[in-house]
């Protein structure tokens, strides 16, 4: 090395030295990170779930970037494994839904390091308990969501209904005669909308026939395939007829936002969906808005019957690939906080995971129906995640698959029954 | 690539680059036995070699080496929802739970039937237009250029399109047929059975069609004017034209448009998986494959699909390239 070129040499590595120095200090400086969070995208959840975790960066000193993604849950499972596989770190915080513990596990990391155990206790002990795998807390629960009957208080009273209907014939009855009045004024007029493409929504929606009917749950929690029944096959001949007679042809492409527009537009009077539904019905641009109430969804008939509703939590969990999981971490405590909670019941209808927010004077001010919920999670049949554990998507799938093709008159029941446990045992094999 | 042969030249007191020259014609050029031939061959080849090695390389990179993964994946039981991956040797289990899975066939059927029909309309069709726009009319680059907005159009955007256009109660499809009184009630196309198919179909139809007449122009191009003038002279109709000339000359562009056509559509994915998601109707191969590997997160599993859609696209471009070579012969 010549002196000139030695040099170059030392100003090429002072320079470097200055420019790494200059870095440090900027990061030393804000003292903060950016957390990248994924949260869902049904009705107004992004809107709630940004303005909230920027409430923490401003808190903190950090900062959030909401990584946008997809509305429907089978994709968003699908990409959320595609990125944990992957060992991505391009999300740090995930709000996943209540039957992905199970699955997902592996790649969460245990909030039990990071949040205190009184912190835990604040929260409804069953979700904690189902955030749980093999002891590790995979993540905190942020809301409940349980299926709904929702119904138009002004048309039941048009037609002589003093109160919403408590039975599955009840409710044909009901869609069917104000089906057929409203349709003279307006031909877009259904009875009742619900969720019937073939995807997970559908599995919801059909183990709630089912289950109401006194049909099992699929799958029973030691492991057996149930679903076989004389009660499934007659829950699910009741919501084919629906098909074309009080239920547009096309439900059986509705996932929720298709039969939230229907509804929302004026053009049903009775809609199965998720809490979500109620303050956006009640909008200000919203054409229904006052005119409408929910309730438990029907039961079914006889000895058997019983009123059912499939839970749905949503929660957030920390990846394990995060190079900031203790921030991560700590924005997961501040928005499943009691104030965070109480803000998304208020504003969003979201039902609060920690039991001391029903009990918020506000929270009641602004949407009684929270209260009642209470009794709707009293009901809630949870999908058969726990017992087959990995293998709950093949379940799901062959499941949805099996009610759309009755819906769309493909199969009937009876035979779609029988060849969907056969399907379920090859699934199962040996064990789940 | 089944066509390279090195053979050697007869010339070799000429210098190296006639030699060069002479290996391009050698074809036309009977080669005499000598001496020398097996090394000069040797040599020939050795070079020939070294210029495709590159391309040889790629090719190996890109295709073979994650052919062989997956090969080699689908002899486990792996899932993507386990921290660290913990595969488990399962040698061809994979394969006889494949042959005996009726949903495999089921997507394998689905795809033939698209394939088939979609393929053929797109044919019939594009030949038509093709005609159409080889005659000579006033405005004929303005309809060559508008013909191909279908086609550019990006797959997901025209199937999002065409999947609000089919819906049963805001959908533009069923309100023109229903003002033309063909129709009384509206139809839900993509949620009766027997449609959603057909529907499919049509879309792909629309879409891909100006790509097979894009390439039949091409071919009809290529065909000497003077044959048509020759049969006028001699008093041919135009149907004797056409079958007599356009199409025994358009046959070459045909089948390699057919070629491109099929593959493409035995690949089908975007189209199907917005319009219909993953229903057993209308499942295709590759949704089925990104199923089990994505949704389910088998990827042991997975692969043996996505090696048996390999092994049957093998056989469709096998049929073709023969069929190819007897064209050309």
């Amino acid at each position: 090395m010549n002196r000139s070129s030695k040099l170059a040499f030392a100003a090429v590595a002072l320079g470097g030295a200055a420019i790494a120095a200059l870095v440090a200090s900027t990061v030393t400086a804000q003292g903060g990170v950016t957390i990248k969070l994924a949260c869902g995208t049904v009705g107004s959840q992004q809107a709630l779930c940004k303005t909230a975790a920027e409430r923490w960066a401003a808190k903190t000193g950090n900062k959030i970037e909401v990584v946008p993604n997809v509305a429907s849950s089978n994709e968003r499972l699908a990409l959320f494994q595609q990125q944990l596989s992957a060992g991505s770190s391009d999300v740090d915080v995930y709000q996943i839904e209540n039957i992905w513990p199970g699955l997902l596990a592996d790649y969460f990391v245990d909030l039990k390091q990071y949040v205190p155990e009184a912190t835990i206790k604040e929260f409804f002990p069953s979700m904690i308990e189902a955030d749980t795998v093999d002891g590790k807390l995979v993540d905190l629960p942020w809301y409940g969501d349980a299926g709904l009957l929702y119904y138009r208080k002004d048309l039941l009273t048009k037609y002589g209904y003093k109160s919403p209907p408590t039975t599955w014939a009840q409710l044909t009855t009901m869609a069917t005669k104000i089906q057929a009045g409203e349709k003279k004024a307006n031909p877009n007029f259904w009875g009742y909308v619900w969720q019937g493409a073939a995807y997970e929504g559908l599995t919801c929606d059909a183990l709630e026939w089912v289950y109401s009917h006194g049909g099992g749950t699929i799958v029973d929690p030691k492991g057996n395939v149930t679903v076989n029944n004389p009660q499934a096959i007659a829950a699910l001949d009741m919501a084919a007829k629906w098909v074309g007679t009080i239920s547009p042809k096309g439900v059986t492409t509705y996932s929720e936002e298709e039969s939230r527009g229907v509804w929302q537009a004026g053009n049903a009077a009775f809609m199965r969906n998720w809490p979500y539904a109620f303050p956006l019905g009640n909008g200000d641009t919203s054409p229904i808005k006052g005119k409408f109430d929910v309730t438990v969804l029907p039961r079914g008939p006889g000895a058997t019957g019983k009123n059912a509703a499939t839970f749905g939590g949503h929660s957030l969990s920390v990846n394990r690939f995060s190079k900031n999981a203790k921030a991560a971490a700590d924005l997961v405590v501040f928005l499943t906080s009691a104030e965070s909670q109480k803000e998304r019941a208020i504003v969003g209808g979201y039902n609060p995971s920690r039991p001391s927010v029903y009990k918020d004077a506000d929270v009641l001010k602004a949407s009684p129906f929270l209260g009642r919920l209470y009794d709707v999670f009293a009901n809630a049949v949870v999908r058969p995640t726990t017992v087959t554990a990995t293998k709950y998507p093949r379940v799901s799938e062959a499941f949805w698959n099996a009610a759309n093709s009755v819906l769309t008159g493909k199969a009937k029941a009876a035979a779609a029954m029988s060849d969907l446990e056969n399907e379920l045992k090859r699934i199962k094999g040996a064990k789940w | 690539m089944g066509g390279i042969r090195f053979q050697p030249s007869s010339d070799l007191t000429g210098s190296r680059a006639q030699r060069e020259v002479a290996v391009q014609q050698s074809t036309d050029i009977k080669p005499v036995p000598r001496v020398r031939r097996f090394s000069l061959a040797a040599w020939r080849a050795r070079t020939a070699w070294l210029f495709l090695a590159p391309s040889l390389l790629i090719l190996v990179l890109v295709a073979a080496y994650p052919l062989f993964r997956t090969f080699q994946l689908s002899l486990f039981d792996v899932s993507i929802l386990k921290f660290p991956l913990q595969p488990t040797w399962v040698g061809f289990d994979n394969y006889v739970a494949l042959f005996t899975d009726p949903r495999w066939w089921r997507s394998v059927w689905n795809t033939v039937n698209f394939t088939f029909f979609s393929v053929f309309f797109e044919t019939v069709l594009g030949l038509i237009i093709a005609l159409i726009v080889h005659s000579e009319f006033r405005g004929r680059g303005l309809v060559r250029t508008a013909m191909l907005v279908p086609w550019a159009i990006p797959g997901v955007v025209s199937s999002q399109m065409w999947r609000w256009m089919f819906n049963d109660v805001y959908g533009v499809i069923n309100d023109l047929l229903m003002k033309l009184r063909i129709i009384t009630a509206p139809v839900a196309w993509l949620a009766e059975p027997a449609f959603v198919m057909p529907a499919i179909i049509a879309i792909d139809v629309w879409k891909t069609t100006p790509f097979m007449a894009l390439i039949l122009l091409a071919g009809l191009q290529g065909i000497p004017k003077e044959l048509y003038e020759a049969a006028r002279v001699d008093g041919a109709s135009p149907v004797q034209q056409f079958w007599r000339i356009t199409w025994p000359l358009l046959r070459p562009s045909l089948l390699v448009a057919l070629i491109f056509r099929t593959l493409d559509a035995l690949r089908v994915f975007d189209m199907i998986y917005i319009v219909a998601g993953s229903q057993v109707e209308t499942i295709s191969m590759s949704i089925y494959a990104r199923q089990q590997l994505i949704s389910f997160g088998s990827l042991g599993y997975g692969s043996a699909v996505a090696t048996g859609i390999f092994l049957i696209l093998a056989m469709y471009i096998t049929a073709y390239l023969v069929a190819l070579k007897v064209e050309v012969k």
